[in-house]
């Protein structure tokens, strides 16, 4: 008796204690800056696309919702020709953002992607493209890599010797 | 058979050998570079390092370079000791100083070399602080790409170029730590098999051209075994496919065919497959237009047209046995033609009778690089047949093993071996209208024109055996030719012969063959190797078809006619062509590719291409060999076979049904005995192992539940194959399948292509289980020697008369090949080759533009001059799309265009 008693005091108490239900959606739920939601591609310093479609997020994946296909610009600039996430399959466990060598793809705190069509889920490469560089700052692949693109010559990327003068005969 | 011990454990090896060798082939890991199986050892790049001990007291022992070290008895050695796995971890520090930081857009990443020995050493990290070195790439042509930054100087891509397949284009420049490998300046690499770079590299320096334009990394790629079609030597391939495309080809290594290399053709010649003139939609005319069909209403109406009256058959040298068998069938044996001149037709026959009656030892191309003396009769084989060219180039390495060994330079030793035997040339002899390719390395070209060659060969077989028939009336001067040659020939343990389709002569084959009668003795076997000009030619002939040539003018043409993956514009003129065809009331094609012949259809049905479809080629030496689908085609392509199945069933109402290739094998060996061995190449489809299928796509294909997702999120059920015991997915067996559906080489740590080593029975020998194929002709022991009788000679050419002789080119006359874009790029513009002498008589320069006329036609083309052809030649480029010229080897003049 005395602890029914007891039981009904502590449940009616209850409606006193401070809430821990959150007014989701009226109030925003504010998530850690690490925290693995929505995927986003990001540009790098100079604005330009980060990924260089290199396949490593796509076989990193492991349900494999990641699709793209690599092409070029015209001074050998690699970079997706379309790229796609089928979100309907990802599991969000953050190894793509792991293997990538550029930063490019990262997960980002946002998870209100729920949608009432599954083929909603789909996200091309207009859809996951942000404007800035996302979480990581600073980072630039092109300017570490020896390839040659707009703007860089061979020589000139960090921590690169001009090219080989073929014709010197100095030891 | 001696004693090693390795890291503790007794093996059992073969005295001689080299160790790494050794090692590799009993499965040991030593990380190299600069080894490769077909070119030996240089020591190099110093990763293969491996610890000697003296004896078994010696507890320090000394580092040795494994790639140059013999096996010796009771030999003690270490691969595991610490301080030489810091040694080889401090080799590749050393190499990754300068390599820049790429992997991510290098299109070698994912199946390279230097990656894998990296992991394998164990280093991770750059130490070094000081600045990477750089050079400039240069152009190298449509085909390779060059990227020299990633460059560890390990000389394979020169050995290759240069000492195995006998370029001299590229080169090593600059000294010290600035070495570059490429050309003196930019410019399209000469050599024809520059594409086996992407291979022989072991890292991105050089990759391939044409998958560059839709990147896939080798993880991505669904592949299957499959064969070249672009030549009758029948290459085993490796082609890739990605959403649908398909993005490359790759050497696929058989032991008795192509071993570790493709040539230039084979390899980027597939991009035709991925064009817009593809024919992928069911059509039938209305009119004067083709429209759209469905497959319910074309089987319908060709149900209607066909019922009546008589039907021809016109089967294809291009298509597979399977696919011409079903054609055979479907219209009655007395009705089915090969689709080929009349001039082939012959050849074709003559040379099946040679292989079955005569005493005549046909080579493998592995067993023509053993030959100790070749004769190369009237043929350029670097173009109508040119993997064959590098293995006759490898007979100058047999003859220098052989002297290298006297002073006890080892085989595998192969740079030691080329030097000792500084400037030699290979026991061969060309002989010619022009200057080809094989001269350089041969000990004797003579230039003559064909006829004369016909008779040249006549003449060697009757000095070689007097049983020979003779031949009176020759140009004095060539009894020394004649005794040189036939005491060559006589010397020798395993002479070869060697000619092909190019030279359009029937009476060529008829005189290799009498050379190759008249060496046939008690003690010895002479080679005959003769290139026919299809991938199936062999596997059409062997059907028997009839000669279309026969019934082309005489207008007896019954109402029907269907064609198989045929361009009757290639084999006739155009003008009998177009008469043919107009003879016929229903024409309907079945190919997957447009050409002249499409515009004559009045109902067309898509076909796959070889990497679509599954079948069986045989090849010019009787190899029968099978392919598989890489991939299934969009609806409504299918194999030919199927299609004509499909007809079959529909218009008589019974037969052809067939579900998958082994039913109608079955059906197909039931009719014709000799094609028995068909049904053995590989496993049947029911085939599994551990009740799985082998995988197609490697286990870490990528993006499988999103490539489809924008069309449908919901995935479809991966597509299946009938045909082959292989699924289309990584689903299945991803170990060593049999080697005959082995699509891939993966094995842990080996991405590479490298893995290969691995799949063998030992490095450098056959596959694992044998090689994939079988001969379906052998030699006959019927030791009666039987000779051709001597032809009718031409006789000689009139003032200012020249013979026109064709001039087959491995970029241009490939009627499939010379569709796709690189090869167009590397393809010359139609010319005829003439003596400077010619020109200067009919003053013409190179370039300008000639006009030949012969048989009461007449061609332009542009001219280009060779000083040392023979002078009563004019060479004519043969099989290119701008002009067929199907009737050559003629008689004509040539003259200078006047200018208006
Ligand atoms: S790993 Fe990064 S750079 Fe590579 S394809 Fe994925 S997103 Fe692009
Ligand atoms: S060569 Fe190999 S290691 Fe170098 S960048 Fe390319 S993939 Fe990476
Ligand atoms: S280019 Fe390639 S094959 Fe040639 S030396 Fe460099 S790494 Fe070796
Ligand atoms: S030699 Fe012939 S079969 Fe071999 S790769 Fe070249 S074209 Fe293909
Ligand atoms: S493989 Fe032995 S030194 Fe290169």
């Amino acid at each position: 008796m005395i602890s029914m008693l007891r039981s009904l005091w502590m449940v009616f108490m209850h409606a006193f204690k401070k809430r821990e239900t959150v007014l989701y959606p009226e109030k925003p739920y504010e998530l850690p800056a690490r925290y693995r939601g929505r995927i986003i591609l990001s540009r790098d310093p100079d604005s330009q696309e980060r990924c260089v479609a290199c396949y490593l997020c796509s076989v990193a994946c492991p349900v494999d919702c990641i699709s793209l296909q690599a092409t070029e610009d015209e001074h050998g600039r690699r970079y997706p020709e379309f790229f796609r996430i089928n979100f309907s399959r990802c599991i969000f466990c953050g190894l793509c953002e792991e293997a990538c060598p550029t930063y490019a793809i990262q997960l980002i705190p946002d998870f209100e992607m729920s949608e009432y069509d599954r083929q909603n889920m789909v996200y091309e490469k207009e859809d996951l493209m942000i404007a800035g560089e996302g979480k990581y700052h600073g980072y630039n692949f092109y300017k570490v890599a020896g390839l040659k693109i707009a703007g860089k010559d061979k020589g000139e990327a960090e921590n690169e010797e001009s090219p080989v003068d073929l014709n010197s005969l100095m030891p | 058979m001696v004693n090693i011990y390795i890291d503790g454990i007794k093996y059992q090896a073969e005295e001689g050998k080299n160790l790494l060798d050794y090692c590799l082939s009993v499965g040991l890991d030593i990380p190299y570079f600069c080894f490769h199986p077909a070119m030996g050892s240089v020591g190099a790049c110093r990763l293969c390092a491996v610890k000697m001990y003296k004896d078994e007291n010696d507890t320090r022992g000394k580092i040795i370079m494994s790639c140059v070290q013999p096996v010796q008895d009771g030999m003690i050695i270490s691969i595991e000791d610490p301080e030489v796995k810091h040694f080889r971890a401090q080799v590749i520090e050393s190499l990754m100083n300068n390599h820049p930081h790429d992997c991510p857009i290098c299109d070698e990443g994912g199946e390279c070399h230097l990656q894998d020995m990296t992991v394998m050493t164990g280093h991770v990290y750059r130490r070094n602080r000081f600045k990477k070195r750089t050079y400039r790439n240069q152009y190298l042509g449509p085909f390779i790409n060059h990227e020299m930054n990633r460059c560890i100087q390990c000389y394979r891509c020169t050995r290759f170029y240069r000492e195995y397949a006998g370029g001299y284009d590229l080169d090593v420049f600059g000294i010290h730590s600035r070495v570059f490998f490429g050309r003196h300046q930019d410019g399209m690499l000469e050599n024809e098999f520059s594409g086996n770079l992407v291979e022989v590299c072991p890292t991105g320096v050089f990759t391939d051209k044409t998958l560059k334009k839709h990147y896939t990394r080798k993880w991505d790629l669904s592949t299957a075994p499959s064969i070249c079609e672009h030549c009758s030597l029948g290459c085993n391939t490796i082609p890739g496919e990605r959403y649908g495309k398909l993005r490359r080809i790759r050497n696929r290594y058989n032991y008795d065919v192509n071993g570790y290399f493709l040539c230039d053709r084979g390899r980027f010649g597939y991009e035709y497959v991925n064009r817009e003139t593809r024919i992928k939609k069911i059509k039938a005319r209305f009119g004067a237009e083709l429209q759209d069909t469905t497959e319910d209403e074309i089987l319908d109406k060709i149900t209607n047209a066909f019922e009546k009256g008589k039907t021809l058959g016109i089967g294809s040298a291009r298509a597979s046995v399977e696919a011409n068998y079903a054609l055979n069938k479907l219209v009655g044996a007395e009705n089915f033609y090969a689709g080929i001149s009349g001039k082939d037709h012959q050849i074709l026959r003559n040379y099946l009778d040679i292989l079955r009656n005569y005493p005549v030892n046909v080579p493998s191309m592995k067993e023509t690089e053993e030959a100790d003396y070749v004769l190369v009769l009237g043929e350029d084989i670097t173009h109508s047949a040119p993997r064959l060219a590098l293995s006759l180039r490898q007979t100058l390495m047999k003859k220098a093993m052989d002297e290298a060994a006297r002073v006890s330079i080892p085989r595998w030793l192969d740079h030691a071996v080329r030097e000792f035997y500084q400037d030699g040339k290979a026991p061969m002899t060309t002989i010619t209208p022009y200057n080809t390719k094989l001269d350089d390395v041969a000990s004797k070209s003579l230039r003559l024109n064909p006829h004369d060659t016909v008779k040249f060969g006549f003449l060697l077989a009757n000095r070689i055996n007097n049983d020979a028939p003779a031949v009176k009336d020759y140009p004095g001067e060539w009894d020394e030719w004649l005794d040189q040659l036939a005491k060559a020939l006589i010397n020798a343990k395993k002479p070869l012969i060697v000619s092909g389709w190019g030279n359009g002569l029937e009476e060529m084959l008829k005189a290799a063959a009498n050379i190759t009668q008249a060496l046939n003795g008690e003690e010895r076997k002479a080679g005959l190797f003769y290139a026919l000009p299809e991938a199936n030619s062999m596997g059409l002939g062997l059907l028997e078809g009839n000669d279309l040539s026969g019934i082309m003018e005489t207008g007896d043409a019954p109402e029907n006619l269907i064609i198989l993956e045929n361009d009757l514009y290639r084999h006739f003129d155009k003008v009998q062509a177009d008469k043919f065809f107009n003879q016929f009331k229903n024409i309907l094609l079945i190919d997957h590719t447009e050409t002249n012949t499409t515009d004559h259809a009045s109902f067309v049905l898509p076909s796959g291409v070889t990497a679509e479809s599954s079948g069986t080629f045989i090849n010019t030496e009787g190899r029968a060999q099978r392919f598989y689908k890489a991939y299934i085609p969009e609806a409504p392509v299918m194999d030919s076979w199927r299609w004509l199945g499909r007809i079959e069933n529909h218009l008589k109402k019974t037969g052809g049904q067939w579900n998958s290739l082994d039913e109608c094998l079955a059906e197909l060996v039931k009719g014709y005995t000799v094609f028995k061995p068909l049904t053995e190449l590989a496993p049947p489809s029911g085939f599994r192992i551990n009740g799985e299928k082998v995988a197609r796509a490697p286990h870490r294909y990528t993006g499988r539940t999103s490539m489809h997702a924008h069309k449908n999120v919901h995935e479809q059920k991966p597509p299946q194959d009938e045909d082959a015991p292989m699924s289309f997915t990584m689903e299945g067996y991803n170990g060593t399948p049999p080697s005959s559906l082995v699509s891939h080489y993966w094995k842990p740590g080996w991405n590479s292509v490298q893995a290969l080593n691995k799949y063998q029975q030992e490095v450098g020998g056959p596959m694992h289980d044998g090689d994939p194929g079988k001969r379906v002709i052998e030699p006959t022991d019927n030791p009666k020697q039987q000779y051709f009788k001597v032809p009718v000679f031409e006789t000689k050419t009139e003032a200012g008369e020249l013979y026109l002789t064709p001039v087959p080119h491995i970029f241009g006359s490939g009627e499939m090949s010379s569709l796709s874009a690189a090869i167009r790029e590397a393809t010359p513009e139609p010319y005829v080759l003439i003596h400077p002498n010619v020109a200067g008589q009919n003053d013409l320069n190179e370039d300008d533009v000639a006009i030949v006329r012969a048989n009461g036609k007449e061609w332009k083309l542009k001219v280009k001059t060779d000083d040392k052809m023979a002078d009563d030649v004019a060479g004519i480029t043969t099989g290119f799309r701008q002009s067929y010229i199907v009737e050559l080897p003629l008689k004509g003049n040539i003259e200078k265009q006047e200018k208006k």
